[in-house]
């Protein structure tokens, strides 16, 4: 995830997480993340890993068990497709 | 991250270097090259970026998402400005014994890079400035609403190609970017593609250490003008390699090495039929593809077995 702590001297930006504001408004699915069947939570190790590899949005975090920002989260699925396990799912979110 | 074989998420840095909470649309896999990428290159990295989707996602004017120094500028001229601040570079060095290593990165999207920074990328690259030129394909003007441009494929519907009763789409093949850009005789080339993280970060780390112009190519899935499901972005990468429609092969001082290499390709139905673009094309259309794709796969497959036999 994006960091506020860049030392640059910039002149009128602030670079940062958030610059299109909070971009989870624009989801229609809620990724849900199962730890039954997630593979790092399960064996309490640091293993695949793959749903922060493939985030576009960079809202995965490496940790055990992997959790998601859902303020920056636009729902895009690509978590769900690429887990091994299918740990993950995604719920329509009128259904919530 | 030596080879391909090396399979470690957990071994990638967990910096980020393009920030969560951008304009990109979701399922994006033109951001997601540009985090790869963003990774391999880490902090000692000034980018110019060319005008396109990844310049007016990442930054309006009072925010960025760059935690890296960054410059935007138009599309005709992202090469121009990267060897401007190389050579600005160079001088600091000269003058006032700077000692950083920095690297000048320019980027660009398949229209700032094949159509309209054409000349600004061959004329840097015959300079020989120490840079590395990273175009995100993701085969059309997508940030003005998919017009089409020279890296569009054969039978592509887009809105100034649109494909109906007198016309079928984009008529014309794609342009060959990394045959256009190894013609320049620079040591490295590559193509990549959005859904193989470890082979774009491979290739990045390569470009670094080479002293002089070096190429990337990285064909970025884009579902919104692909007319695909936002989720199917990786899986529609992997199919245009496994097709064979995008080779993955790098060339090093004129060698040719086929980064995947399949015993058997699958059919390019696999890949057209799940896109929105492709929704049009009957079985004539299909077979011409096939045919084409298949040549050009055999072009690259016979380069690199020919180095193989040297």
């Amino acid at each position: 995830m994006g960091t506020r702590d860049c030392n640059h001297i910039c002149d009128e930006s602030s670079p940062g997480i958030g610059e299109a504001g909070k971009t989870g408004e624009w989801r229609t699915h809620l990724p849900v993340i199962d730890d039954k069947k997630c593979t790092a939570s399960k064996l309490n190790k640091p293993t695949c890993f793959l749903c922060w590899l493939y985030c576009p949005e960079a809202v995965m975090t490496k940790g055990i068990p992997p959790s998601i920002d859902l303020e920056y989260c636009k729902g895009c699925g690509i978590c769900a497709q690429v887990c091994p396990v299918q740990a993950i799912t995604m719920i329509a979110e009128e259904k919530i | 991250m030596e080879t391909l074989s090396i399979y470690a998420p957990k071994l990638i840095t967990s910096r980020e270097y393009i920030a969560s909470g951008h304009r990109a649309c979701s399922g994006c896999g033109e951001v997601l090259a540009m985090r790869y990428v963003c990774k391999a290159l880490g902090r000692n990295t000034i980018i110019s970026n060319a005008t396109g989707c990844m310049e007016i996602i990442s930054t309006p004017l009072p925010q960025t998402a760059w935690e890296v120094p960054w410059i935007h500028t138009l599309f005709e001229n992202a090469s121009a400005v990267a060897s401007g601040i190389e050579c600005g570079l160079k001088a600091l060095k000269r003058k006032h014994g700077y000692t950083r290593e920095v690297k000048v990165v320019a980027m660009g999207g398949d229209g700032a890079t094949a159509d309209i920074g054409l000349q600004s990328l061959s004329g840097a690259m015959e300079r020989g400035h120490d840079f590395i030129y990273v175009c995100y394909d993701n085969e059309a003007y997508m940030n003005t609403g998919i017009q089409r441009s020279s890296e569009t494929p054969f039978g592509a519907s887009t809105t100034t190609a649109p494909s109906g009763k007198a016309s079928m789409g984009q008529h014309t093949w794609q342009k060959n970017m990394a045959a256009i850009a190894a013609a320049h005789e620079i040591q490295y080339v590559a193509t990549s593609c959005s859904s193989y993280p470890f082979d774009i970060m491979t290739k990045v780390e390569k470009a670094i250490k080479i002293k002089g112009p070096s190429y990337i190519h990285i064909l970025s899935v884009c579902p919104t003008g692909w007319r695909c499901p936002s989720n199917s972005t990786i899986k529609m990468g992997r199919l245009a390699v496994e097709t064979g429609i995008f080779p993955m092969y790098e060339i090093e001082n004129g060698k040719y090495t086929l980064n995947i290499d399949l015993p058997k390709l699958r059919p390019v139905e696999d890949y057209l039929k799940l896109q929105g673009r492709f929704r049009h094309l009957d079985k004539d259309n299909t077979a011409e593809i096939q045919e084409k794709v298949l040549d050009e796969y055999n072009k690259v497959k016979r380069l690199a077995a020919g180095n193989k036999a040297k």
